[in-house]
């Protein structure tokens, strides 16, 4: 799979190490210190969306997943580092730029009930997005989008205000207000994780029907990890802004890497472990750390059970291992030989 | 099994009086036993909540109970009928003998209190004749029962992280030891690595303590992990209750095989998934017949119009569903006790 989608043409959307730090409000004592505190938000992420693929970003809350989605849309300027679209850099302002920009790359948000306007109809959030993106609002036009994102129909839709639409519904609105604008990304920030159980699967199902329809890149944000191995092809697991593991989604989600991401699996309901409950004790402890003073070295350290001496001063780098996948851990620091029989090894166990 | 606990029969809840009125709970049929996990799944606007509040009369206006019964079931064997509590008893019932731990402890904890003064509160208000460092004590062991130190018991709430505030929450509900413990979503705001923990602890308390739980929620991989037996409701109804293992490896109601198929799995095969098609029904307007119908691949004729009652599948007694793919004939049709 690596071998087919290297190309780099495929690469819609480029983030190159990039960094987002939020100054904190200084009260007290700051007022006074030479150094502004900040919250590092986001540090040294790179990723890359590739046409016709899904790429899910897996992590906690306050992981920096969703400040990902606004560094990519440009809602936030970037404190360091590159936004690429389809190989040149970019870095909308505001005004014709960011238009533009947007244009190509579209926002879906978690909240349907939030992201519509209650007192607009469905025919007018869709006339909005189609003008202005400088397309043609003709009904032919909005039968089509809302045909897209299977609410046929599209008459019975057209004139309903959000109230009037259950939420998979208004969900599906969303969406088809990101296609008004013809975009070769979409962003979807948890999109399902406010939906009914029952229907988060037909939005999902939607979305991967559109990617493959349209050619979309889609990043696919999300703290449910067997989502993003049911929807995903590859997956990134981010903690504590920073991404600890990358690969593609089955690998990473059936042979974990990282300390994080195999307690991160550990964690997941699974009704299938009921027996195996006991065998696992203490699986892991305590909890994320503060952003405004990141431990040192790797920032899963101080709940490790692996945790060397070298964890504890110094940054991993990516180490690449088996099959496309890769790890930020001192663990596979020794070189990708032994890690491949390892891989291999529980490869055969798991069959 | 061992004795019920709680026993809830024909509970009947409206939002609204006349004809305006919504059925939010109809005829609910439920029995909790001693010292087991109860789960109660189900989506939004299924009813779950309002179950937990009907029961323990926290039901706010225009909530309304229009008919059934709950009975509690002290030790010494005596039934205690909740709905009709004068509100001194019910305040010496509450959290003496039933305690809620309410969904989001993020809004459920007083900002301006600290631990220490919300949880020695109730300490206070139902043991009068516990001295200050005797409350104080107790708080400490409650505060450690949780996993979390004593030296975080002059904090506020927001000097805690939400994992040490859904515990606090929970030491809060063990305080005064009672039988029954209603969690209404408590871990739904967390994340998966918190959840486990909490839970975890949970279970040893539960071990240790020996009360039972009502546990609600709408993950349903969770329930069939962490209770013992589990009921599903749809659209105010239970339309199914069984033991975990049997809802997980043979869901008699289509529903619960629907949102059992809605959870991708973490192991084994990549399926595709569907979901279940439709969405849920508002209660306003909720369908005639099975209120599921609309939204089900199996629909008989009499799903449209006639109700389908909670009944024992032929040949198999630990279980009821109400489908009417699996009402029994009516020689071995018995009540349900």
């Amino acid at each position: 799979m690596t071998t087919t989608t290297d190309q780099t043409d495929d690469i819609v959307l480029e983030a190159r190490g990039v960094t987002k730090h939020f100054p904190v409000r200084r009260t007290g004592r700051d007022l006074v210190a030479r150094h502004r505190r900040t919250v590092h938000a986001v540090d040294d992420v790179s990723l890359q969306l590739r046409r016709s693929t899904v790429t899910a970003l897996v992590g906690e809350s306050g992981s920096g997943k969703s400040t990902v989605a606004r560094l990519l849309s440009q809602l936030y300027p970037l404190t360091d580092g590159e936004i690429q679209l389809e190989g040149k850099a970019v870095k909308a302002g505001r005004g014709r730029s960011f238009r533009s920009y947007v244009r190509q790359v579209q926002l879906i948000f978690q909240d349907p009930f939030a992201s519509l306007n209650p007192v607009h109809t469905v025919r007018y959030h869709l006339t909005r997005s189609l003008r202005i993106h400088g397309r043609e609002a003709t009904g032919a036009e909005l039968a089509a989008l809302l045909e897209r994102v299977q609410l046929t129909p599209a008459a019975q839709y057209l004139d309903k205000f959000p109230h009037e639409l259950s939420g998979g519904q208004r969900q599906r609105v969303a969406i088809a207000r990101a296609l008004g604008a013809d975009p070769k990304v979409l962003l979807a920030d948890e999109p399902v994780s406010m939906l009914d159980v029952s229907i988060r699967l037909g939005v999902l199902n939607l979305l991967r029907d559109l990617k493959e329809r349209l050619h979309l890149a889609i990043l696919y944000i999300t703290h449910d990890i067997a989502s993003a191995r049911y929807f995903a092809d590859t997956t990134l697991v981010m903690y504590a802004g920073r991404i600890v593991e990358g690969g593609d989604s089955e690998t990473v989600t059936q042979r974990p890497a990282h300390p994080y991401t195999q307690l991160l699996i550990a964690s997941a309901p699974d009704p299938d472990r009921v027996v195996a409950e006991e065998e696992q004790e203490e699986t892991g402890s305590g909890e994320p750390p503060s952003l405004i003073a990141p431990p040192a070295g790797c920032r899963f350290h101080p709940r490790c059970p692996k945790a060397m001496e070298r964890c504890r001063t110094e940054l991993p780098p990516r180490f690449d291992l088996a099959d496309g996948q890769w790890a930020a851990c001192w663990l596979y620091a020794d070189g990708a030989d032994t890690t491949d029989t390892v891989g291999d090894h529980e490869k055969e166990a798991a069959k | 099994m061992s004795e019920p606990v709680l026993t809830i029969s024909g509970l009947n809840v409206d939002y609204g009086t006349g004809d305006a009125a919504v059925h939010a709970l109809r005829d609910i049929d439920l029995t909790l036993h001693r010292g087991e996990v109860l789960g109660l799944a189900g989506e939004s606007g299924s009813g779950k909540s309002t179950l937990a509040y009907a029961v323990t009369r926290l039901l706010s206006p225009p909530g309304v109970i229009t008919g059934g019964e709950v009975h509690y079931h002290q030790r010494d064997g005596e039934a205690l009928d909740l709905l009709t509590l004068t509100a001194p008893e019910l305040r010496a019932f509450r959290w003496q003998e039933l305690s809620i731990v309410f969904q989001g402890a993020m809004n459920s904890l007083n900002p301006v209190h600290t631990v220490h003064s919300q949880l020695t509160d109730v300490l206070k208000a139902h043991r009068p004749e516990m001295k200050r460092a005797e409350r104080t004590a107790r708080a400490v062991e409650l505060l450690s029962l949780v996993g979390i130190s004593a030296d975080r018991l002059s904090a506020y709430p927001h000097q805690l992280s939400g994992g040490m505030r859904q515990r606090v929450m929970i030491a809060m509900a063990l305080a005064l030891e009672p039988e029954i413990v209603i969690m209404d979503e408590p871990t739904t705001a967390l994340d998966v690595v918190m959840q486990r923990q909490i839970l975890r602890q949970l279970v040893k308390l539960r071990e240790e303590l020996g009360f039972s739980v009502v546990f609600i929620t709408h993950d349903i991989s969770l329930l069939i992990e962490f209770s013992d037996r589990i009921a599903i409701m749809y659209g105010g109804r239970i339309v199914e209750e069984a033991g975990a293992s049997d809802i997980y490896r043979d869901p008699c109601h289509p529903y619960s095989d629907g949102l059992l198929h809605s959870f991708p799995a973490l192991h084994g095969p990549r399926r595709e998934l569907t979901g279940i098609p439709g969405s849920p029904p508002h209660l306003s307007a909720m369908p005639d017949g099975c209120a599921f119908h609309p939204r089900c691949g199996k629909a008989l004729d009499p799903c449209a119009t006639q109700v389908p009652v909670l009944a024992r599948p032929d040949g198999d007694g630990s279980r009821t569903v109400a489908c009417w793919l699996h009402q029994p004939t009516p020689a071995t049709a018995a009540p349900r006790s």
